[in-house]
């Protein structure tokens, strides 16, 4: 292996990391919104800071590739598709901040009904398979199940079309609570949000991958 | 390709030394007034493949080539053609500056005055026209007497590169022109390129990967006597056509 390429793979691995990362600081403001756990939603203020840094040292990395390896080719295009990615996953992670902010603030739990009503919860595990698919998408360079992130990004679109009605009915009946029926929206579409970054990433793997799969075909 | 005039163009060449098989079955046009880049490992083809653009194997023993080469529509193997003729038209730069031992202003006039030209002060233009064209003039103005093995290595490479030009050929080949020089010698000659590219066709052989990305329009990628992918040098080096031009320029090749 070329020291380009155990550089290269350093890098890739790292960015599964970050994936993960992100990740779990959704999946805590999941556990923290439905529990209203500020303790949880506190953890995610720290775990942010871990998470920009990394995003830092991943782009001194790629810095250092470009300067220090010229990459070419489909090399080349691995590290301009990373850079593009952690800043992706950088924000998923803001998202992940805001949303626990939110919680930070929230006087009452929310009724289970009404998350059911808004599939709120099928909402967040949607985001958060579309996060493991990509860990797994990048990890084996598998373009099939990047591309099916595309239509688990169209379902949390969906989903959030819907919720200004459900909504909407909620408050007719209980007037006192507005606030916290715009943080509810407002972290739905952070969550809409998280998916089209998760389709972002997606869109870039296949950038970087898919060339190579082309010349292969080509060339048989 | 762009719409430029084919300056050159090869119809399936092999090229042969005795049994063995340098050049295979190859075709290719290259663009009036571009750089084009020769790329590949050791051995695959691409000196002897730039070698008999200006006939330069014609006296190795066992050579034979197959095809044809036409450069600016003339086919240059036909019995006809005069070699010294087809090198006014296409001259070549070597990979160690090779200056005769002579003054300077004699080593850029020497292809003029071997062609029978006795008129001094249109040698005198194209001299100095030749150095100003590769930014030689400036440094050597006062100095044009003395000898050119006394320049430094870059200046002696600029100093062939003028000694073509004052011929006015139509194709410059260069068979790695700066692996012999210093990083600043090669930027240098690397920028003439840009500029000579305005008037001249330039075939480019060159082991630095980066420096055909750098200077060139088009890459030919040679492996094993076979010219592998043909291309523009932005594709080449961004999303290249064929796995093995892939490992090469990426260095995962073997």
């Amino acid at each position: 292996m070329t020291q380009l390429e155990t550089t290269l793979k350093a890098l890739k691995s790292s960015t599964v990391e970050m994936i993960t990362m992100a990740k779990i600081q959704l999946q805590k403001s999941k556990e923290a919104f439905l529990n209203k756990d500020q303790d949880l939603a506190d953890e995610i203020f720290i775990s942010e800071k871990h998470l920009n840094n990394f995003e830092l040292r991943i782009d001194r990395d790629c810095e250092n590739i470009f300067a220090l390896h010229n990459p070419v080719a489909s090399d080349l295009r691995l590290v301009i598709a990373i850079l593009k990615v952690i800043s992706d996953i950088e924000r998923i992670g803001d998202h992940a901040e805001g949303i626990a902010s939110y919680i930070m603030e929230m006087d009452k739990k929310f009724e289970k009904d009404l998350f059911e009503q808004l599939r709120f919860t099928k909402m967040y595990d949607i985001a958060l398979q579309m996060l493991e698919m990509l860990e797994d998408a990048f990890d084996r360079e598998d373009l099939g199940l990047a591309r099916k992130i595309f239509k688990l990004d169209k379902s949390l679109n969906e989903i959030k079309l819907a919720a200004p009605d459900v909504i909407t009915a909620y408050l007719r009946n209980d007037s006192e609570a507005t606030k916290q029926a715009l943080f509810l929206f407002s972290t739905i579409r952070k969550l809409e949000r998280v998916g089209d970054l998760c389709k972002n990433i997606a869109e870039q793997l296949i950038f970087y991958a898919e060339a190579k799969v082309v010349k292969h075909r080509s060339e048989k | 390709m762009s719409e430029k005039k084919i300056m050159l163009e090869a119809r399936n060449v092999d090229v042969f030394y005795g049994e063995f098989q340098a050049i295979k079955n190859i075709d290719m046009k290259i663009n009036e007034k571009s750089v084009t880049a020769f790329i590949g490992p050791s051995g695959c083809g691409k000196s002897t493949f730039l070698r008999v653009l200006n006939r330069m194997n014609d006296y190795v023993e066992g050579f034979a080539l197959r095809g044809e080469i036409e450069i600016d529509g003339e086919k240059i193997y036909r019995k006809s053609v005069k070699v010294e003729e087809l090198r006014k038209k296409v001259g070549m730069v070597f990979q160690k500056p090779n200056p005769f031992p002579k003054s300077i202003y004699e080593n850029v006039a020497f292809g003029l005055k071997i062609q029978g030209i006795t008129d001094k002060a249109f040698i005198e233009e194209r001299v100095i026209n030749s150095l100003k064209q590769v930014a030689l003039w400036d440094e050597v103005k006062d100095q044009l007497k003395k000898s050119a093995l006394a320049l430094s290595g870059g200046q002696q490479q600029r100093l062939c590169i003028a000694r073509t030009l004052a011929v006015e050929p139509s194709v410059i080949l260069m068979d790695e022109p700066t692996s012999a020089l210093d990083p600043i010698s090669t930027s240098k000659i690397e920028e003439l390129l840009q500029d000579l590219k305005k008037k001249y066709t330039i075939v480019i052989v060159t082991h630095n990967m980066q420096q055909a990305a750098r200077v060139s329009d088009d890459t030919a990628f040679f492996y094993m006597g076979e010219l592998i992918e043909f291309d523009k040098t932005d594709k080449i080096f961004t999303n290249p056509s064929m796995e093995k031009t892939e490992s090469y320029i990426t260095g995962r090749f073997g």
